[in-house]
């Protein structure tokens, strides 16, 4: 009985140093009303990383600062800029690694130039074994 | 022919190789500002603390370098650096803070217990000014020069080492 007291007060006490001290951000947890903006906010948030938790969206992060940058992108699309114009604006100041939609770029280029010299590559053995078959095939038999 | 057949071998070994070495590289999970040279964004803050005035652009455009400092009265951290803080100010340093999601009370009571060295202090509820500034946490000190110009950015808690590279930077910004 004495446990389930102390356990029940235990859950009753607030952090003593929580991240934060007021309120989050107006729009860090409110949907836009219209749908088709809270569509767009919400995808974009997707592709926008939490710098606090580095390994988070910021659409999929708790943390003070990734509702700081929610009610950001919220209230930006609400204002009518372009989703595109948002992730330009973090990424001139994060640089790419904020993003976690891909860009080619002088670092990021041989991400997508290698499969397609792969696919070149297999591409070719698969032509000079099977392209060859036939003729061979017709010699064996 | 048997050289060949060694290939995807060599292949796979090299592949193991590198992601080997570059399991033993130390990892850098700072988020580094690319406002650096860039100026700072207008801005006008509340007064964080009562009795002292808030921050604005204005106060960083009279021709002297200042240290801007983002803390919050609920980062341990900021515990670890104020004594440093302190020893920039007694160097005669003009320290500005910002401090992050922070009720009057909070920031009262840790200016009372770890000191205050900051000239003024303004209240960022939102971390608006933080992201405009590229910083990604707190505590952050950012070296702004004379016309309100990012120089530098000190990622972490400022300890006693970071204290003689501050004042070097804080010269090369006059």
């Amino acid at each position: 009985m004495r446990a389930l007291i102390l356990f029940i007060a235990a859950l009753c006490v607030s952090p003593v140093l929580a991240q934060q001290s007021l309120p989050p951000a107006p729009l860090a947890y409110q949907q836009l009303s219209d749908p088709a903006q809270e569509a767009a906010a919400l995808a974009l948030m997707h592709t926008l990383r939490c710098l606090k938790c580095q390994s988070q969206s910021i659409a999929d992060s708790d943390a003070p600062m990734a509702g700081d940058m929610r009610h950001q992108v919220r209230s930006r699309i609400a204002a009518g800029e372009e989703p595109e114009a948002i992730r330009a604006w973090l990424v001139q100041r994060y640089g790419d690694y904020v993003s976690y939609a891909p860009t080619v770029s002088s670092t990021t280029w041989p991400l997508f130039a290698v499969p397609l010299v792969l696919l070149l590559i297999a591409g070719g053995i698969l032509w000079s074994r099977i392209g060859r078959k036939p003729k061979n095939a017709g010699e064996a038999t | 022919m048997r050289l060949t057949l060694w290939i995807p071998l060599m292949l796979f070994a090299l592949f193991a190789g590198l992601a080997g070495y570059q399991l033993t590289q130390p990892k850098n999970e700072f988020v580094e500002s690319q406002m650096l040279g860039k100026p700072l964004p207008a801005f006008d803050l509340r007064p964080a603390n009562l009795g002292q005035p808030g921050a604005s652009l204005a106060d960083f455009k009279d021709g002297k370098p200042k240290l801007l400092n983002i803390w919050a009265s609920w980062c341990l951290p900021c515990i670890a650096e104020a004594p440093h803080l302190e020893r920039l100010k007694d160097a005669g340093v003009d320290i500005v803070g910002v401090a992050i999601r922070d009720r009057p009370q909070d920031v009262a009571r840790f200016l009372a217990q770890h000191g205050n060295p900051y000239s003024r202090i303004g209240a960022d509820d939102l971390s608006v000014i933080q992201l405009e500034i590229g910083s990604s946490g707190v505590p952050e000190t950012f070296v702004i020069d004379g016309q309100g110009i990012i120089r530098h950015q000190h990622i972490g808690d400022v300890r006693a080492g970071d204290v003689p590279k501050l004042l070097q930077k804080l010269e090369e910004a006059k």
